[in-house]
């Protein structure tokens, strides 16, 4: 018997790390990563209320979750292609004009 | 107590991979530790009895969007990140004042969330039930998802594709 607290905060846990990447990161493809990280800890936490209420629509939203991280990395990436064909570079500091 | 531990033996696994996505300077290192927090928070579903989720995890986030992300470093080429000093006051302010907050987050979780006790395998979700809550109850968000998707892959295809002819010359050099 686990408490579901525990859950909580293991989730809470990945979303800080999450966080903390999202802000000290410098590369724009960990920046993604980080975002993926902060979505998982949601899931965690979808998941394990579900199992507390007994009721499965948690998972279901998990399902959702998990397609629009999905559509997100898909353009997500193809706009870091974009990106790094006009400035070759994937360090978000330089990438500091709309317009080149 | 078997699932107690097996629970934070997976928990520890997925908090050392998350950090070491943090202190990796190499984007393909972050992205194997990302791998492993997936591969452990499946296995956590697995222990709350959400089985279906658990597939879906490891075959859609660990495999299709990792591979998208590795891909797209080898693609890119991505060398190691530039890192400077932090900064002194985010040490001394930063890191005491993140460590109180959650300790408070944490605190009030475990006092103020009851003291429901999850068992192993909690709440079966087999594919027959979600299959079916997912095409009766939640058809409309379902059906709204596909033109999500529709509408990501054309953004992708469109943002990715390389133009055709290349841009005329501007004649506004630097």
């Amino acid at each position: 018997m686990v408490p579901i607290s525990y859950y909580l905060i293991l989730s809470g846990i990945l979303f800080a790390c999450g966080v903390i990447g999202f802000l000290i990161k410098r590369n724009i493809i960990t920046i993604f990563m980080s975002i993926e990280l902060m979505l998982n800890g949601v899931n965690l936490s979808f998941v394990a209320f579900a199992a507390q209420w007994g009721h499965l629509s948690g998972q279901i939203f998990v399902f959702f979750v998990m397609v629009v991280a999905a559509a997100e990395t898909a353009v997500g990436l193809a706009i870091i292609i974009a990106v790094f064909r006009t400035r070759e570079t994937l360090n978000v500091d330089q990438v500091n004009l709309l317009k080149l | 107590m078997l699932h107690l531990v097996l629970f934070l033996v997976f928990a520890a696994i997925c908090v050392a991979g998350a950090v070491n996505l943090l202190v990796q300077k190499h984007p393909i290192s972050s992205a194997l530790s990302l791998v492993v927090v997936m591969a452990s928070l499946a296995v956590e579903y697995l222990l709350l009895g959400a089985e279906f989720v658990a597939a879906v995890q490891v075959i859609v986030y660990a495999g299709a969007v990792m591979v998208l992300f590795v891909f797209v470093i080898m693609l890119l080429n991505a060398g190691e990140e530039e890192t400077t000093k932090g900064s002194r006051v985010a040490l001394v302010l930063g890191v005491p004042g993140a460590l109180a907050g959650g300790l408070l987050v944490a605190w009030v979780l475990i006092r103020h969330s009851g003291d429901t006790a999850l068992s192993l395998g909690a709440l079966p979700g087999y594919p027959k039930t979600i299959g079916w809550l997912l095409f009766h109850e939640f058809l409309l968000p379902f059906e709204v998802t596909s033109i999500l998707v529709l509408i990501a892959i054309l953004g992708a295809v469109f943002l990715a594709a390389k133009p055709e002819t290349p841009p005329a010359p501007t004649g506004r050099k630097g």
